[in-house]
């Protein structure tokens, strides 16, 4: 009976896709309709044709087929997001790769977005859905909730990316960092969204433990809070119905503050809370021993959330925000500090009485080396938010190598160590196909971050330095095209730290491709006993 | 009082006030007596049911 609602409305929403591309105002707008159309009338083939089948959900069972899926898609993302990285970076070291025959659609300014989006929220939001659904339902001991509305987030979620990517290169874009794609793309994902926190809560309610874990309370603390950011930021109106234009609610400085309330929450719930789920719960399980103190992790828990939302300020410092809004979101981005390394320590200290694991085991290395990323950013950030270092740092490329020390350190080592957990667990492998290789990727990307953060430390303070300076009659020095020259060697050593580290993941995937193909299964998967040799 | 003000004085005196004592309240909750067993038990719930979700019998709720 489903079925056929469902054809009616993939019916429904073929017709008004194509009427939509008929009457487009622009042309991100006409590549979108006609995009959900293919789609739509794809699955009504899909559903139309699959009609009288029933899937059956074994209760008795994990959910994992989605979690597969996950992994590739991250592992496919990653790379992608990666790939864009590296072309800007040397767009931005030889302008001549803005090419003259593609202006408008692959100069830096459209990729850039597109770079972004695709290792936050392509990589990023893959991993955190696909490690959220396989932590929710060992720690819950439960079957995930919702039957097949876990597929329709993987899926839905996917739509997502493609459209903001596409949209980002056509011109469909609403200029808000972290936040670019319009108003219909944000619309579809508020719909994925609600259907994430449903198969997520409802996982966590049906729960057969007393306690819900902590990674839990983080993964959660991630999806409610991006929700509600994610709505209040992109409270847009429509120019028109049939075009991707809108124009936001919001005005002047209060329209910036919004977007920094978004933006510095995105960070800490997004790339920081989600990703502490993953921590708390990979991390245990790869040193096979329970977190350093559990306590600890209750109260990182709190703090963390508690703080984080009202550090955004600390973005407008020296704006037309209020004073005594620049001086709150400072104090409290220097009160953070605590919280975080508290997470830093608990996350380290788990490994305590199993340090020799760090020689071993290049999967638990790639872990404790995101902790210490996740540390050193950590303590950079706070420290940047002070106003007077804030004057010399702010639009300078230091924020962009404090950004990626964070991103690739942080969120990059601990989504790799993951995957090296998840796949072979996944697939019924009894191991790795070649720990060698992990090793080769963790050094590739280490040396590569190094590489990136180093360089961009050198070019930032520079420029910042280069910008503020002035002769004994009070005029600058420099003009904006000096720095730019000045910086180009240190931005060609960043373009090339980011090849190691996009060599390093594709490394990575050969590896886990290899661990599906080669590696010995688990013994108890066989159906049939092999013979001794 | 215009709703800015408002707002803005309540978060800064009662909302602050009671956002502190919430977390010192969580601080005094994680060290109460007996809290130590109870962890440890839920500091190893990823160590249980890897590989399939918990029969109606394992439930312990």
């Amino acid at each position: 009976m489903v079925n056929y609602f469902k054809l009616i409305a993939l019916g429904l929403i073929t017709f008004f896709a194509l009427i939509a591309a008929n009457y487009a105002r622009d042309l991100a707008y006409m590549v979108h309709a006609l995009l959900i159309a293919g789609v739509s009338f794809g699955l009504f083939i899909w559903v139309l044709r699959g009609m009288g089948t029933v899937t059956v959900h074994a209760q008795d069972e994990y959910m994992d087929d989605v979690i597969r899926y996950g992994v590739v898609a991250t592992a496919f993302w990653g790379v992608v997001g990666f790939l864009a990285g590296v072309f800007i970076a040397f767009q931005l070291a030889f302008p001549v790769l803005n090419f003259e025959w593609a202006q408008g659609y692959t100069n830096f300014g459209r990729l850039r977005p597109l770079h972004t989006s695709a290792v936050i929220f392509a990589f990023g939001g893959n991993a955190l859905i696909a490690t959220s659904f396989y932590v929710v339902q060992r720690t819950s001991a439960a079957r995930l909730w919702g039957g097949n509305l876990g597929w329709f987030v993987f899926w839905g979620y996917q739509l997502f990316i493609v459209l903001a990517a596409t949209g980002y290169l056509l011109g469909g874009t609403q200029s808000k960092e972290y936040a670019e794609p319009e108003w219909y793309v944000d619309l579809w994902l508020t719909v994925v969204w609600v259907a994430y926190l449903a198969v997520f809560l409802g996982t966590v309610i049906k729960r057969k433990e007393p306690h819900i874990y902590v990674a839990n309370w983080f993964f959660l603390a991630f999806i409610v809070t991006v929700a509600m950011l994610h709505v209040v930021n992109n409270l847009t109106i429509p120019v028109s119905i049939f075009g991707s234009k809108s124009v936001i609610v919001w005005a002047g400085v209060q329209d910036a503050m919004v977007q920094w309330w978004y933006g510095h929450n995105a960070v800490g719930f997004f790339l920081t809370a989600g990703f502490l789920g993953m921590m708390y719960y990979f991390i245990p399980k790869q040193a096979e021993r329970p977190v350093f103190s559990y306590k600890l992790s209750i109260i990182h828990f709190w703090a963390l959330i508690f703080l984080y939302i009202w550090a955004g300020p600390h973005h407008l410092h020296y704006t037309a925000l209020p004073d005594w809004a620049s001086t709150l979101g400072m104090v409290f981005s220097v009160v953070l500090w605590m919280p975080s390394w508290g997470g830093m320590i608990n996350g380290l200290m788990t490994l305590s009485g199993a340090w020799d694991k760090l020689r071993t085991d290049p999967v638990i290395r790639m872990m404790v080396i995101s902790v210490g990323f996740y540390g050193m950013s950590t303590f950079e950030g706070p420290m940047m938010s002070i106003r007077a270092v804030n004057s010399l740092s702010h639009y300078t490329d230091w924020t962009i190598g404090h950004v990626h020390s964070g991103a690739l350190g942080w969120n990059g080592m601990i989504t790799f160590g993951c995957l090296y957990f998840l796949v072979p667990v996944l697939w019924k492998r009894e191991r790795l196909y070649s720990l060698q290789l992990v090793s080769w990727h963790f050094w590739l990307a280490t040396i590569g971050i190094v590489l990136y953060a180093a360089s961009m430390w050198v070019t930032g303070i520079m420029e910042g330095l280069m910008w503020r300076e002035v002769d004994a009659n009070g005029f600058l020095v420099n003009s904006f095209a000096d720095t730019v020259a000045a910086k180009k060697p240190m931005n060609i050593v960043r373009g090339l730290g980011g090849v190691m580290f996009l060599t390093g993941s594709i490394i990575m995937c050969y590896n886990l491709w290899m661990t599906l193909r080669k590696a010995p299964a688990k013994e108890a998967s066989l159906s049939v006993a092999v013979p001794a040799e | 009082m215009e709703t800015y003000s408002f707002l803005r004085e309540f978060a800064d005196s009662w909302m602050l006030l009671f956002l502190f004592l919430f977390f010192l309240a969580i601080v005094f909750w994680v060290f109460r007596p007996g809290a130590s067993k109870e962890y440890k038990d839920t500091a190893s719930i990823p160590f249980r049911h890897e590989d399939k979700p918990a029969t109606t019998e394992e439930a312990r709720t």
